[in-house]
C-alpha cells in the first residue's frame, strides 16, 4: 500500500494535493482513500492531508504510520514539533520539500538516513508568488516519485478536482503541477508500497493502569491566566503585514481596532506596532487601513529581509 | 452505477438527495456541517428540490423536523455530538409521536474538555431515545444507509425515526470510492413517502403528543414504540435482501468477518472495524483463528443474532468507543445482558475501552487485545476492563500538567 503524507498550513491547499493525488490514483485502477486532518478549521495553523492507495481493498484507516512518503509545503514546519512532520518515518521513508534551500543543507539539518528532495526552484522561478499553487506543486511531485501515475492521468485529476474554480485556475496549476511532475523525472517510482505490520513480531503497545489522582490535577483546568500569550500564534502566519511609519496617520487606528487578535497596540508616539507573536497574518489591517500604509509581504520574503537588515 | 470518490460527509448528502427528500431543518456543528453545505449548495444550484430552513438551534431542528414528517413529508437533518445532546429532549419526543425522518449523526467526543474528533458517547448518549440507529464503517454504507434508512423508518410496522452514525473526521472528511446508484434505480427501490395516516393539515386539526396523566395510557404509548423498535430487526432484514437485489451490496443487521468458524473474536461497531478486519488478517496470517462481529444496528439491538453470531466462541474483545462513567464500556454491558444465560455463550467475554477523542487504536492494540485475550481463555480468568492507553500518552499529559504547574506558579492564580 502507498502511505503519503502532505504538510502545510491551513490555507495552502494540502487537501487539494491530497485529492488530486487520491484521483489519481483512483483513475490509474487503484483502492483510495485520501482526507486532511486538522485542529480547528484555522488558515496557517499547520494541518495535514494523507493518501492511501492500494491495489486491494483498503481497511486501514486514520492517521499514517510509517510513510513511504512524505511531502513538505512550508520548510518553517519541519521546526514545529506539533505539526509532525517527521513523525513515524521509515528508514527508507522519501522526504519531498519545498524549499528554497538545497537538498544537502536539509541533509544535515534533518540528521535523517531517508533520501530528502528538496524541490529548490519554484517551477517558473517566480519565488514565492507560488505559493498559491504549491498543493498541485507537491501532488504533480507526489504522483512522479510514485511512479505509478501517468501524466495523462495526473492533468485529469486537476481538471476534475479543481473544475469549479474554472478553466483559468485549472490551467495554472496544471502548468506548476506537471513542472513539478517533469523535473523529478529522475526520481520516478522512488516511492515505495509499505507493508502492514506482522501479527507475530510487532512492539506490544506499554499499555499501562491509570490511577486516581487528586481533582487539582487530574480536572482539565488551567490555572493561571494570559497563558495565551505562551501560544506563539504567529507561527501560522503565511504573509506578514508590514506597516509604512511614513504613510500612516495614526488616522483613528483603525488598523488595531479591527485587528480581531488584539495584535496591534500603540506606542508612546501613537503610532500602531505589531506584535507579530501573535499576528496571525489575516490581513483585516491592510484592508482596513485609509492612506493604505499596510502592505503584506511574504513571510519567507519577509524573513530573509530581516536577516539582510540585521 | 458509477464509482467515485466521495467523503462520508458528501456520501450522506447525496443519500438525501436521492431519497428525494422535501425538508431539511439545520444548524452547523463541525463535523457534519459539510452534509448541509452540500445541500444548500445544490438546492441554490437547482439541482435538489427541497426546503432547508436554518434553525437557531439543534432542539428547534428536531422539532421542527419531526413536526414536518407528521405533516407527511420526507425529511432530513444531520447534526453531531453538543448538538444532538443539545436536541436529545426533542429527540425523545419525536420519537413519541411516532414521526418517521433520517437523522445523520456525525459522530465527536463530547465536552468537557473539548474536542473535535471521534468517540461514539454522543450516540450512546441517546441511545434510549426510541431512535433506530444505523452505524457505518465505510462511506459506501452512509449512502447505502441513507437509502435504507428511509425505508425503514416510513415502514408501517415500525414508524420511528431513524438514526445514520457515522465517525467524525475517519469517514466524514476521508473519501472513498463509493459506487453510486442511479436516481431512477433508487426511485425504484424507495418509492415516494407514503405517509397512509400521517397527515396533519391546517384545517384537519390533530394533536400530537397529547397529555397523559395516570401511567396505563404512558404505559401503553412508550411499550409500543419498543415494540415496534423491535420489529426493525426483521424489517432491517427485508428491507437489506430487497436492497441487496437491486445494488448488489448485502447488509445485516450485523456484520460478520471471518467470524463463523473463530475461536475468537473482536466485537466493536463504526468505521474502526475495518481496521480490526485488517487486524484479523493479519492474525489469521499467523496462524490465529479469530473474526469479527459488528453490530450495523445498534437500536434495535440485534440480541438473537448476536447471541447466534458470538456462540461457543472461547474469547470475545469488545472494543468500546465510549465511556459509561461509574460503569465502563456501553457495548460490553449491553452484550453481558444478552449473552447471560444463553447456552454456548463465549467463555470469557473482555472488556477494551479505546478510541476515545480521536485515539488511535493500533494494528499492535489489536494483536495485544487478542493476546490478552487468548490468555484470559487458557487462564480461565477474565482480567478487568483495560483502557488503552500507553505510557507514552501518559508522558505527554504529565508534560502538559508540568507546563501548567510551571504557569501556576509564575502566574499565580490558585495552588
Ligand atoms: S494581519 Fe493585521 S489584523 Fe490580522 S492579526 Fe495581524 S495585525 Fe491583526
Ligand atoms: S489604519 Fe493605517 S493609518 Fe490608521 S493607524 Fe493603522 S496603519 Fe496607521
Amino acid at each position: 500500500m502507498y502511505r503519503i503524507r502532505f504538510h502545510g498550513r491551513g490555507g495552502q491547499g494540502m487537501k487539494t494535493a491530497s485529492r488530486i493525488l487520491g484521483k489519481a490514483f483512483f483513475l490509474e485502477g487503484y483502492e483510495v482513500q485520501d482526507a486532511p486532518r486538522y485542529g480547528a478549521e484555522r488558515r496557517g495553523a499547520p494541518m495535514f492531508a494523507y493518501v492511501r492507495a492500494s491495489k486491494e481493498q483498503i481497511n486501514e484507516r486514520g492517521i499514517i504510520r510509517h510513510p513511504g512518503l512524505v511531502v513538505v509545503a512550508d520548510e518553517s514546519l519541519i521546526a514545529v514539533p506539533a505539526a509532525g512532520v517527521m513523525q513515524a518515518l521509515r528508514s527508507d521513508s522519501i522526504l519531498l520539500i519545498n524549499s528554497m534551500e538545497k537538498t544537502k543543507l536539509w541533509q544535515d539539518r534533518l540528521n535523517f538516513k531517508g533520501r530528502i528532495i528538496a524541490l529548490t526552484q519554484s517551477p517558473s522561478g517566480k519565488g514565492w508568488d507560488e505559493m498559491r499553487f504549491i498543493g498541485a506543486i507537491c501532488a504533480g511531485g507526489a504522483a512522479r516519485l510514485a511512479g505509478v501515475i501517468q501524466e495523462t492521468t495526473l492533468t485529469l485529476a486537476i481538471n476534475e478536482e479543481l473544475a469549479h474554480l474554472g478553466s483559468d485556475v485549472v490551467q495554472t496549476n496544471l502548468e506548476m503541477a506537471l513542472t513539478a511532475f517533469n523535473e523529478l523525472k529522475n526520481d520516478t517510482g522512488i516511492v515505495k508500497e509499505g507493508k502492514p505490520v506482522r501479527a507475530d513480531d510487532y512492539r506490544p503497545p506499554s499499555w499501562i493502569e491509570l490511577s486516581w489522582e487528586d481533582p487539582k490535577l487530574s480536572a482539565p483546568a488551567i490555572h493561571a491566566a494570559a497563558t495565551s500569550e505562551k501560544l506563539i500564534t504567529g507561527q501560522w502566519r503565511t504573509m506578514r503585514p508590514v506597516i509604512d511609519y511614513s504613510r500612516c496617520n495614526r488616522c483613528w487606528w483603525l488598523c488595531s481596532t479591527f485587528c480581531p487578535d488584539g495584535a496591534i497596540h500603540l506606542d508612546k508616539e501613537r503610532y500602531p506596532q505589531i506584535d507579530y507573536n501573535h499576528c496571525k497574518g489575516c490581513l483585516i489591517c491592510l484592508a482596513q487601513c485609509p492612506p493604505h500604509a499596510v502592505s503584506a509581504v511574504a513571510e519567507p520574503v519577509a524573513e530573509a529581509q530581516k536577516r539582510e537588515g540585521e | 452505477m458509477k464509482r467515485e470518490l466521495l467523503t462520508g460527509n458528501r456520501a450522506a448528502a447525496l443519500g438525501a438527495l436521492l431519497a428525494r427528500v422535501d425538508y431539511l431543518p439545520a444548524f452547523p456543528i463541525t463535523p457534519q456541517t459539510e452534509i448541509i453545505e452540500t445541500i444548500g449548495a445544490w438546492i441554490e444550484d437547482g439541482k435538489m428540490d427541497c426546503r432547508m430552513v436554518t434553525m437557531e438551534s439543534e432542539h428547534s431542528m428536531i422539532t421542527a423536523a419531526g413536526a414536518a414528517a407528521v405533516t407527511g413529508v420526507r425529511v432530513f437533518s444531520a447534526t453531531s455530538s453538543q448538538g444532538l445532546l443539545y436536541g436529545t429532549e426533542m429527540l425523545y419526543t419525536v420519537a413519541g409521536w411516532r414521526a418517521p425522518f433520517v437523522l445523520v449523526n456525525v459522530s465527536r467526543g463530547l465536552s468537557a474538555p473539548i474536542t473535535l474528533e471521534p468517540d461514539h458517547n454522543d450516540i450512546m448518549a441517546v441511545r434510549d431515545c426510541g431512535f433506530l440507529q444505523v452505524h457505518c464503517a465505510t462511506c459506501q454504507e452512509v449512502l447505502d444507509s441513507m437509502i435504507m434508512a428511509y425505508r425503514l423508518a416510513e415502514d408501517e410496522k415500525v414508524r420511528l425515526p431513524v438514526i445514520v452514525n457515522f465517525d467524525g473526521f475517519y469517514l466524514s472528511f476521508t473519501r472513498e470510492p463509493v459506487e453510486v446508484p442511479t436516481p431512477d434505480a433508487v426511485d425504484s427501490f424507495l418509492p415516494p413517502f407514503d405517509p397512509g395516516s400521517i397527515r396533519f393539515r391546517a384545517n384537519e386539526p390533530l394533536s400530537e403528543g397529547v397529555a397523559v396523566l395516570g401511567g396505563a395510557a404512558y404505559s401503553y404509548f412508550r411499550y409500543e414504540a419498543h415494540l415496534a423498535s423491535e420489529q426493525g430487526i426483521e424489517v432491517f432484514e427485508k428491507i437489506a435482501a430487497e436492497f441487496s437485489d437491486c445494488f448488489g451490496r448485502s447488509y445485516g443487521v450485523l456484520e460478520t468477518y471471518k467470524s463463523e468458524d473463530a475461536e475468537f473474536t473482536f466485537v466493536m461497531i463504526g468505521s474502526f472495524a475495518t481496521k480490526a478486519k485488517d487486524a484479523v488478517d493479519r492474525l489469521r496470517d499467523v496462524g490465529w483463528s479469530i473474526g469479527l462481529v459488528r453490530p450495523r444496528l445498534l437500536r434495535p439491538f440485534p440480541k438473537e443474532a448476536i447471541a447466534k453470531a458470538l456462540k461457543n466462541k472461547k474469547g470475545v474483545a469488545v472494543i468500546d468507543q465510549n465511556l459509561a462513567a461509574g460503569l465502563g464500556g456501553v457495548l460490553y454491558t449491553e452484550l453481558s445482558s444478552v449473552l447471560y444465560n444463553q447456552k454456548g455463550a463465549p467463555d470469557v467475554l473482555l472488556s477494551f475501552i479505546g478510541g476515545l477523542g480521536g485515539r488511535d487504536i493500533t494494528p499492535e492494540d489489536f494483536y495485544q487485545i487478542a493476546a490478552v485475550t487468548r490468555k484470559a481463555v487458557e487462564d480461565g480468568e477474565t482480567p478487568p476492563p483495560r483502557l488503552l492507553y500507553s505510557e507514552e500518552e501518559l508522558l505527554e499529559v504529565r508534560k502538559l500538567q508540568s507546563v501548567a504547574r510551571a504557569a501556576r506558579q509564575t502566574r499565580g492564580g490558585g495552588k
